[in-house]
Parts: structure tokens; sequence; C-alpha cells
């Protein structure tokens, strides 16, 4: 109707009448509001981002206050929860990076050679079926592979490898396998997606040439997707850093300051489930030892993240 | 074939015959070594495939052998009890049911408004724009213990002041996985040509008409789909749980907004699995195969959602 009327003023406009313009005769403020209103369903994800920075930074500054920050970091005793409480994180930080690395020693190579499998050896038909299956494995919940670590992992590792369970039912080693096992599918998926980037004229040239299907695989389409795939190794780090039931349940919870697989570690994150599920007085020096760790946990996972969000865009730029 | 061609024809096959297996067998004079290598390379690569897909089964098949005597009508209808044989998941099977409500009530409008105003709206040069994004990809991979914090110092505490009640506990859920809700519904509307929405806007279609009635329509089986990964991700997140106040021993049926105290399944499941006996144990193995069937059937679901209807334009 408006654009009729529209084209109706064009028309006669050479007869005395004033052109009428052919933009829209209202300024549509509905249209406005609802732009304004997705923009803040978009705007609620910084808000996120904010709120968690400040819930960590407020306290983790009121700790430092108490505690100074180079104790914090190098320090080798951690009893916060004891009187008299001392604070060095170390054995927590070393806690995590070793479940972390028993983790990443299993899901490192059977991801990859998942991924070189996936994208240069199988069928279509065979991938189509068992991407998808490797990605359930993603979506277990935690808490169950830790149950799994716990009643089964644990006495069966025990049995086989006893360096690797020394104190049963509690080790290092066995989480880690655990977290590899839960990180497997991240460095699958995303390393086999890099690879399958990587144009078809390079295999093809590398076949021309004589190489074998191994050597395609190994020489060719890996160092063209490294950058895919170091990011889905850095990625599958920053879930591993940041695991908190299978350590829970199948780490144990004495801070030792140790890479041996054989004992119980406590990580960041295992501090921070137990200590903030007890009985604490907020404002208390120990309260905020929770937010202490949980900054030093964001910022590491933050990182991990970062570096891993820049590679993943370089392999799509290269090859898209 | 004339008599006189006999003699230079049959020359001519001897030789090219000749050339031919010199020529194929210097091109197949593959050293013996390289077929080995590639084949030991093949078994090595089934081998770790063999691996992730034993690692599952063995979850799957030990929670289903530990759990199954504790498989019984009462696992959905007692509540907890310091007793292995009375006790139950009810409570929790509705805590979690409430929790997911929530969850649902939050992630949909506010992931697909966020996926649309990103995809549709928003000037992909502009620094603001680009930083929601970045945002959201770091987002999606802050731990879930960090997501328990936020939830206990600024939903449970601090500005919110909810207090340990469902709604805070689906608040705090539905925050950590709204970045996975948005970046499934950004790709499904991405896959959206803009043919169709060049054509609508050509038909005097306002642009927010046009996503109403074309672009969302289109899109829903991918964003579906995203929701469903994202509420089984909910379902069995535990650690922020554990910070925001799901307790164990509530043997009521909670309310939404009751400030008296609520359960979640993956929560009592883990504290079952931490008490010393072994019969709590088999109890926690047949919560997870509970969740499990839940979690897979609903994986299972939006594959076959995927499937049907992605459209091929």
């Amino acid at each position: 109707m408006e654009a009729r009327d529209a084209m109706g003023a064009f028309g006669t406009g050479a007869a005395g009448m004033p052109p009428r313009s052919l933009e829209a005769p209202s300024p549509r403020y509905g249209e406005k509001a609802i732009q304004g209103l997705l923009a803040l369903c978009a705007a609620v994800s910084v808000a996120t981002t904010t709120a968690i920075v400040v819930s960590l930074l407020v306290p983790t500054l009121s700790f430092f206050g108490e505690v100074p920050i180079f104790d914090f970091l190098f320090g080798t005793d951690w009893a916060p929860t004891f009187t008299p409480a001392s604070f060095g994180a170390l054995p927590v930080v070393v806690g995590t990076l070793s479940t972390t690395l028993w983790g990443m020693l299993v899901a490192v190579p059977v991801g990859l050679l998942s991924a070189i499998y996936l994208s240069e050896y199988a069928s279509p038909r065979v991938r189509r079926v068992v991407k998808p299956v490797i990605e359930v494995l993603a979506g277990i919940p935690t808490v169950a592979i830790g149950i799994f670590a716990l009643i089964f992992l644990s006495p069966t590792v025990e049995r086989v490898l006893p360096f690797f369970v020394k104190v049963p039912p509690f080790s290092a080693g066995v989480a880690g396998l655990a977290i590899g096992l839960m990180i497997v599918p991240i460095i699958a998926s995303i390393s086999d997606d890099a690879m399958r980037a990587v144009p078809g004229g390079l295999r093809e040239a590398a076949y021309g040439l004589g190489a074998t299907r191994m050597k395609v695989a190994t020489r060719v389409v890996f160092p063209a997707a490294i950058s895919g795939i170091v990011a889905s190794i850095v990625l599958a780090g920053s879930r591993a850093v940041g695991e908190t039931m299978v350590v829970l349940l199948a780490a144990g919870a004495s801070p030792n300051l140790t890479f041996d697989p054989g004992v119980s570690v406590q990580t960041m994150t295992a501090f921070i489930g137990t200590t903030a599920t007890g009985d604490i007085a907020t404002g208390t020096t120990t309260y905020d030892t929770i937010f202490a760790v949980g900054s030093l946990l964001f910022v590491m996972t933050l990182a991990m993240n970062m570096v891993a969000i820049r590679l993943v865009r370089r392999y799509r730029e290269v090859y898209d | 074939m004339a008599p006189y061609d006999c003699p230079r024809s049959e020359r001519a096959r001897l030789a090219t015959a000749g050339a031919r297996a010199t020529t194929v067998g210097s091109l197949n004079r593959q050293p013996g070594g390289d077929v080995l290598k590639g084949n030991v390379f093949l078994a090595l690569l089934l081998l770790a495939l063999a691996v992730s897909l034993l690692g599952l089964t063995a979850i799957i098949v030990q929670a289903a052998v530990n759990g199954a005597p504790a498989f019984s009508l009462g696992l959905f209808t007692d509540p907890p009890s310091s007793l292995a044989e009375r006790a139950g998941f009810r409570p929790a099977l509705i805590g979690t049911l409430y929790l997911i409500g929530g969850v649902i009530l939050l992630i949909v409008p506010l992931g697909v408004g966020a996926a649309i105003y990103l995809e549709e709206y928003a000037d992909g040069t502009r620094w603001w724009n680009r930083l929601v994004e970045l945002n959201i990809q770091n987002l999606a991979g802050v731990p879930s213990i960090i997501y328990g914090i936020l939830g206990l110092a600024f939903i449970v505490r601090g500005p919110l002041d909810l207090g340990f009640i469902v709604a805070a506990g689906s608040l705090t859920l539905g925050l950590l996985v709204l970045p996975t809700v948005i970046l499934a519904a950004r790709e499904a509307i991405r896959a959206v040509p803009p043919s169709i929405r060049e054509g609508s806007l050509a038909l005097g279609a306002t642009r927010w008409q046009t996503i109403r009635r074309q672009v969302l329509p289109a899109s829903v089986p991918g964003i579906a789909t995203g929701v469903i990964l994202a509420i089984s991700r909910a379902i069995g997140e535990t650690a922020p749980l554990l910070l925001v106040g799901a307790t164990t021993f509530v043997t009521f049926n909670p309310s939404f907004f009751g400030d008296d105290g609520y359960s979640a399944l993956p929560v009592l499941i883990f504290n079952y699995a931490t008490r010393p006996q072994d019969e709590f144990r088999v109890l926690a193995s047949a919560g997870v195969i509970v969740m499990l069937i839940v979690l897979l059937a609903m994986n299972a679901f939006a594959v076959w959602l995927r499937n049907r209807y992605e459209q091929q334009w």
C-alpha cells in the first residue's frame, strides 16, 4: 500500500506536487527496538566475562593484601584451611600440571593417530559413523568418567602397573588417564577437521612423486595442518587443566609437590571444589584463597584458549 | 590381420611386453621396508581408534554392570538415605528437572537473540562486535568450576544475592552453556543462503520480518540441535553446582525459588560415589546409567534431527 502511494507520488511529481521520498514513511521504531534487544542478548556474554573477572578480582586483591604474591606463587607449603595457615600454591599448581601431563601423554598420541585415520584412511562411510561415536565421549558427564576412574580404572591399573597407584585408590596417574580419555575427542575431532582442510592437490602431488600413503599422511598433510593440530592440543590441555570432577574423585585431596603418577595430588580445581562447598565464613583469608586459586586457573586457561583461537584462525584463513 | 604383419607384430608385442615389465618392475620397486612400515603405521592408527572406542564402551559397560544390582523402581522414587538399600534419587531427579527447565528458559531467547544479532545485524569490522565474538569463543573454554565461582560470588551472594536456590543454579548452568548455544545457532543461521534474505527484502519485508519469517524457520533444526546438546551438557555438569549450593541430603521435592535446599542428579551421584560403603558405589553407578541413557537418547535425537531436517539449498 505504502509502496503504491510512493509510486503514485513519483508519477505525478511533474504535475506540481512535490515528489515523495521512496524511503520508509515511518522511522520503524519497532525494528530499532528489536535490534537493540538482540544486541543486548549478545552483550550478556560480555557482561558474563566482566562478572567473572570482577568476582575473581575483588577477593583476590584482598587475598594478596594478606599474603605476598611471591609466597603464593612460589611457596611450597599448601595448608590454607589449617591453623597456622600456609598459602604456597606450588603443590596445587604442580598437582594440576601432573594430572594434565599424564592425561596429555594418553590423549595426544591416541587423538592424533585417530585423527590421521579418520582424515586420511577412513572411507567416508566409516568416518560418518566413527566420528560422532568418538564425539559422544566428549559428551559423557565428567562425574561419570570420574566414577569410572575410581571404581574400575584405579584397581585395574593397580594390578597391571603397581607403581601407578601406590596408595589406592587415589593417584594422579589414574586421574590423568581418565582425563586423557575425556579429551581424546577434542584432539581427534579438531585435528581431523584441520587435516581435511588441507587441499587435495597437495596429496595428489605427493602421490604423483611416488610417496606412500603413510608418507603423504605424516610428511605432507600433518605438517600442512600443524596449526590446527597444535590448537586442538592446546585446547585439550586447557580442558584438562580445568577439569574438576575426575580429579576430585580419582586424584584425592593431598597436596603433594610431585609429578609422581602413583601418589595422590590436589589440583587447583579440586581445592576449589572441596573448599568452596565446606562451611567457610565469607571474608576470611581462607575464603579468599578460593578466588586467588580461581584467578590463577582462569588466567592459565584463558592464555591457552587465546593461543588456540589464534591458531585455529590461521589454518582457516590459509586454506579457505 | 594380414599374414605378413605377423613377425613384426610378434616382435612388437614382445618388445612392448618387455618394456612394460621393466617399467612396472621399476615403479613397483618399493623397498620392502616401506610396505612394512605402512602396515605397522596403519595398525597403530587402528589401535589408537580402538583405544578411544574401547574407553567409551568401558565407561558405559562398567557403569551398567556395577549399577545393575541397584536398578529398581525405588531408584526413581526413594529419597536419599543413610541406608543404601533405601536410598534413591527422587529429589535429585526433580531438582535436575527444575534446573534444566530454568536453563532452557534462559538459553533459548538469549542464545538465539545473540546469534541473530551477530549474524544479521553486527558489522564485523567494528571493534565491539569483534570483541563480543572473541569473548564468546573464550567463554566456551572457561572451566566449569570458574562458572561455579561466578555463581557463588555474583549470583548466590554479591550483586544478585539470590541465595542457594534452584534459580541461582539454573542461571549459573545457563551462562555456562550459553556460548555453546550461540555458536550452534550462528552456524545454523549462517547456513541459510543470502538469496533467501535478498528475495524477502526485495519483496518489501523489513529486516526483522525477513529474519522472523524466513531465516529463523529455516534454521530451526540447527538451533534445536545446538540447544539439545547444550542441555545435555547442563544435565551432566557437577562442579559449578557444588559451589552454588546443590546439596545432597535433600529428602523433599525442591521448588524453583524455595531456599530450603535442592539437589541435582550428578551432585547426588558424586556424593554416593565418595561414600565408603560399596553399596553406595553401586547406587552411584546406577545413577550414572540413568544419566547416560538420558544423555545418549538426547544426543541420538540431536543427530537424527540434524540429518532429518538438514536442508540442501
